[in-house]
């Protein structure tokens, strides 16, 4: 653990972990690599009765159910010092977009904006926020894959890369255009699945050049795409989230392996 | 004018507001009058001869070429060079314009020079600039009789002489000089900024000069004493 | 509305982009060209952000005064001996010009690229009417020889390859022998150059677009990288402008911070080769020019966007960048959008100029990857436009009813935590038994997903479960 850790003798910061529901529903050991990352920093973790930001909803013009799933997060939430969730789009919703959806609104505008203002996503919290170092091993080469969201309305960048230059025997190599778009987009890839797949084709082939045999990035919904195509491409590259590797959990099935 | 009631209207509705609303007439006199200045990048914005060299950069950067001249009477010579190295007969058409007529043609004995504007048989033109902006490597040329727009376009080589001291840093320094001499909202017929030779991009999006305009801009620049 | 709106079978022209072969080897040729070539650009130019903004805010506040600013421009075009003719439809804009033709006996027209134009059909139109429209820009040209619309703002002819452009030269350019070689772009161009400059001055009118208005001088502005422009509106006896109202500009310095952004966002020149400031017919004393000049203005559903949610959309120049960024522009190109405007600007101006029941398609396909607005050099926020379509979409139940009714069924439960985790737990357990090789190749009511990606198969339990035993165990 880095020794800019809070010292044990102060009170711990309570962070509320919002694992997502795709998190939630697909791949738990992501929620758990979190909490442990979280409390190796000396953080103490709690995981409020939860379910989905709301996202799906708004992305789909639903503002109504968006807009109530935004105030029962804020509730589940706000009492935290810190919100935390290992997805930048997720991230993205609560803080972009919940003090969007409740503008003008008296009563929960504050509170949304409140809620925002100590949201973060996993990397740049650890990163920007804790300013923590883990420390984990993985031998060999990743390549990393830059989610849209986090990408362009959180601007996360630098942190993951930051946080896993640290990491021991990892060699990250980019990929050529890790800052496109996988053609995940949600209920995209359902509702135009032949444009989707051309965009992704193009993704794994770029990750497969790249010739790293882990492919990381730090949103589950981008992440089963890939992890997908790849395996109907049957390229034998391993997919995980961020997460597991820098809590050192990649003991563990990679996302769409047999559990054993 | 019904269609114009109607879309004038239609605007004010979205707008939620009134054609006769005072503030809001003040505040477009006031744009209009004063024309303030925008953003005005740094990279044009150097005293004279770096600003030549800013100059001759942005040219030679839109794929023009440009050579600097001591005086006027240089010009001759420098065109029936350029002639000679693109393998053109030694023949030229320009406008009007008394800076043209001051040149020493004659100095160049086999170079025929013709005047007025061009019906598209000729090769070459030469035009005289009225400014020249170093931000961009870009002519300034003012229609009319001392200077025809066709020349400009019709022309497979265009050699336009630009004096030194016309180069401004900036496109609003050329307006505001354009002010001085025409009227405070007067334009000539056409004012065209040239940045390089013609070209196009539209098969396969390659960039290929010679598209309908001229292949090849020759900017000559007479150095101020 | 004159050009047909094919937009709501957008999944099935972008099913057939995605087979047609020639379009595919044409869109990943030019994929790279435009971000790497704006990308230099606006690393040479420190101020570019900064120009971003002010450009941002100069539209907006010409919006706010668009009314003033074009009586203001109206008065200067005519005190300049220019006529301003104003239409609110497509079909009035056609009639204006065709009546304009009419009166000056014109047999052929040549026309600079214009965006409206195509939106008001004109093409068609002039040709029922008799007169022969010739399109002058090369790659303009080049699709009305194949009898196409543009599929892209700046590069019309983006989705052909030189193979299929030499074989459409060769059908139409009958005088040209068999053994001239066209192998190459450069030969292309200079037949094509040649065959233009006739056509050039054999043209009666000239019709260009305008990229700018402004109201100071009443002038016109156009750029183009060919000329093409110019000979129009020079060799004819009459230049017709063709506008939308919100081209207008309060001055020339304003003209000036557009153009900053224009070219280098749209295809990474600092300047387009030729910027045109066309002010009124040719004066006493010219020797070339136009005998008269006319501008055009339609509204066509413009007026209606002010002051409302799709405003934004309307500070559009047209410069084509988030088309050139766009992963699924990238994937289908321009006429599976089946109207005038492709990408993210056709999908937000699209429904608000053809109705929401024609264009819905648009904006739901984007996966709001945001690079759009990353790249808009007057900084329009498309995803967020794109949503407020899909929002008036599902206000008024225009979405299918499958989606809808399984979105419905989501929410239900996401907004009862309890139950929510409770069932998921069981649900996740449940599907976990059949997911034994970690992955789906097919997966009842996820054949979107499966046709082309496997479906990485749950952990077994959900993380709230998981995690209630490990605290209980604590």
């Amino acid at each position: 653990m880095s020794d800019k850790a809070p010292a044990a003798t102060r009170k711990p910061i309570r962070v509320g972990l919002f694992a997502t529901c795709l998190v939630d529903l697909i791949r738990p050991r992501i929620g758990f690599a979190s909490a442990k990352l979280l409390e190796d920093a000396g953080c103490a973790v709690e995981v409020p009765l939860q379910t989905c930001c709301g996202q799906p909803a708004f992305n789909s013009g639903d503002r109504k159910t968006a807009r109530e799933l935004a105030a029962q997060a804020i509730e589940a939430f706000e009492q935290y010092d810190y919100t935390v969730l290992p997805s930048g789009s997720c991230a993205g919703q609560v803080i972009v977009h919940y003090p969007e959806l409740f503008e003008g609104n008296a009563a929960w505008e504050p509170r949304a904006k409140a809620l925002a203002a100590k949201t973060f996503e996993l990397t740049v919290f650890l990163n920007d926020v804790l300013k923590v170092t883990p420390s984990a091993r993985f031998d060999g080469a990743v390549t990393y894959h830059d989610s849209c969201s986090g990408l362009r309305e959180l601007g996360i960048k630098a942190q993951p890369r930051k946080l896993l230059a640290n990491v021991e025997g990892l060699n990250l190599v980019e990929m050529k255009d890790p800052d496109v778009c996988c053609g995940f987009g949600g209920t995209f890839c359902v509702k135009y699945p032949d444009v989707s797949n051309k965009i992704v084709e193009k993704k794994t082939a770029n990750i497969a050049a790249s010739g790293a045999g882990t492919l990381l990035a730090g949103d589950l919904g981008c992440l089963m795409n890939m992890a997908g195509k790849l395996s109907r491409e049957g390229k034998e590259i391993r997919v995980r989230h961020i997460a597991e590797v820098l809590a050192g959990m990649t003991g563990e099935p990679a996302i769409g392996e047999p559990e054993r | 004018m019904k269609s114009r009631e109607a879309i004038f209207a239609n605007i004010r509705k979205s707008l939620r507001t009134g054609g006769e609303d005072g503030k809001r007439r003040e505040t477009v006199a006031a744009r209009i009058e004063k024309h303030p200045r925008g953003i005005i990048p740094a990279r044009g914005q150097k005293a004279d001869r770096e600003r030549l060299e800013v100059f001759r950069q942005t040219v030679e950067d839109a794929k023009a070429s440009i050579v600097i001249l001591g005086n006027k009477d240089d010009v001759p010579a420098a065109v029936a060079a350029y002639l000679r190295s693109k393998n053109l007969p030694q023949s030229v058409r320009h406008g009007e314009d008394e800076r043209l007529s001051l040149i020493p043609w004659a100095k160049e004995r086999t170079l025929e020079v013709t005047k007025g504007a061009s019906d598209g048989a000729q090769l070459a033109s030469v035009s005289y600039s009225f400014a020249a902006v170093a931000e961009s490597g870009t002519l300034v040329m003012l229609s009319g009789a001392d200077n025809p727009t066709t020349l400009n376009f019709l022309p497979d080589h265009h050699l336009v002489v630009v004096d030194e001291k016309d180069i401004a840093g900036d496109y609003e320094s050329v307006w505001d000089r354009i002010r001085e001499r025409l009227g405070a909202n007067k334009m000539p017929r056409v004012v065209n900024w040239i940045t390089g030779p013609s070209r196009s991009g539209d098969i396969e999006q390659t960039h290929l000069l010679g598209a309908h305009g001229p292949r090849s801009l020759h900017v000559l620049v007479v150095r101020s004493s | 509305m004159t050009q047909t709106v094919n937009s709501p079978h957008f999944k099935e022209n972008a099913r057939k982009a995605l087979d047609d072969v020639f379009l595919q080897q044409a869109l990943a040729r030019s994929e790279k060209g435009f971000i790497e070539r704006r990308k230099a650009a606006v690393e040479k130019l420190p101020e570019y952000d900064a120009l971003r903004d002010s450009a941002r805010d100069l539209k907006d506040h010409i919006l706010a005064h668009l009314d003033l600013y074009l009586e203001v421009y109206e008065k200067n075009v005519i005190a300049s001996g220019g006529h301003v003719h104003w239409a609110t439809t497509a079909e009035e804009a056609n009639e204006i010009i065709l009546g304009i033709c009419q009166r000056l006996n014109a047999k052929t027209v040549a026309k600079g690229k214009s965006m409206i134009s195509e939106e008001t059909g004109l093409n068609a139109y002039l040709k029922k009417h008799g007169i022969r429209p010739i399109e002058t820009d090369l790659g303009e040209y080049i699709i009305q020889l194949r009898g196409e619309t543009p599929s892209h703002l700046i590069a019309p002819a983006l989705h052909v390859t030189k193979e299929q452009i030499e074989a459409d030269f060769r059908r139409a350019h009958t005088g040209l022998p068999p053994e001239r070689n066209l192998d190459e772009p450069t030969s292309l161009l200079a037949e094509a150059r040649a065959m233009l400059r006739e056509k050039f001055l054999a043209a009666d009118v000239g019709i260009t677009g305008a990229n700018f208005l402004i109201a100071e001088t009443g002038s016109s502005v156009i750029v183009t990288n060919e000329g093409n422009g110019d000979l129009t509106q020079t060799l004819a006896k009459a230049h017709i402008v063709i506008s939308s109202i919100e081209k207008v500009v309060p001055t020339r310095e304003d003209a000036a911070t557009f153009l900053r952004l224009l070219a280098r966002t749209a295809s990474g020149l600092d300047l387009s080769v030729y910027t045109t400031f066309s002010t009124g017919a040719r004066r006493a004393g010219d020797p070339d020019g136009p005998l008269e000049y006319h501008v055009v203005l339609l509204d066509n559903g413009r007026s209606n966007m002010l002051g409302g949610k799709f405003q934004d959309m309307l500070r559009c120049i047209r410069c084509g960048a988030c088309m050139n960024h766009c992963p699924v522009f990238h994937a289908v190109g321009g006429h599976a959008y089946g109207w005038v405007y492709p990408g993210p600007m056709g999908a937000v101006l699209t429904p608000s100029l053809v109705g929401v029941e024609k264009g819905g398609q648009l904006p739901n396909a984007s996966t709001f990857c945001g690079r759009c607005e990353e790249v808009c050099p007057v900084r329009i926020p498309l995803p967020k436009l794109m949503r407020n379509w899909r929002e008036r979409e599902f206000e008024l139940h225009l979405q299918p009813a499958a989606a809808r009714y399984g979105l419905g069924l989501w929410a239900a439960f996401a907004r009862r935590p309890a139950i929510y985790r409770a069932t998921t737990s069981l649900a996740m357990k449940f599907l976990r038994l059949f997911g034994g090789k970690g992955r789906f190749r097919a997966l009842p009511l996820a054949g979107g997903w499966t046709r082309h990606r496997d479906f990485p198969a749950p952990q077994g339990e959900t993380f709230q479960s998981l995690w209630r035993k490990r605290s209980q165990k604590r």
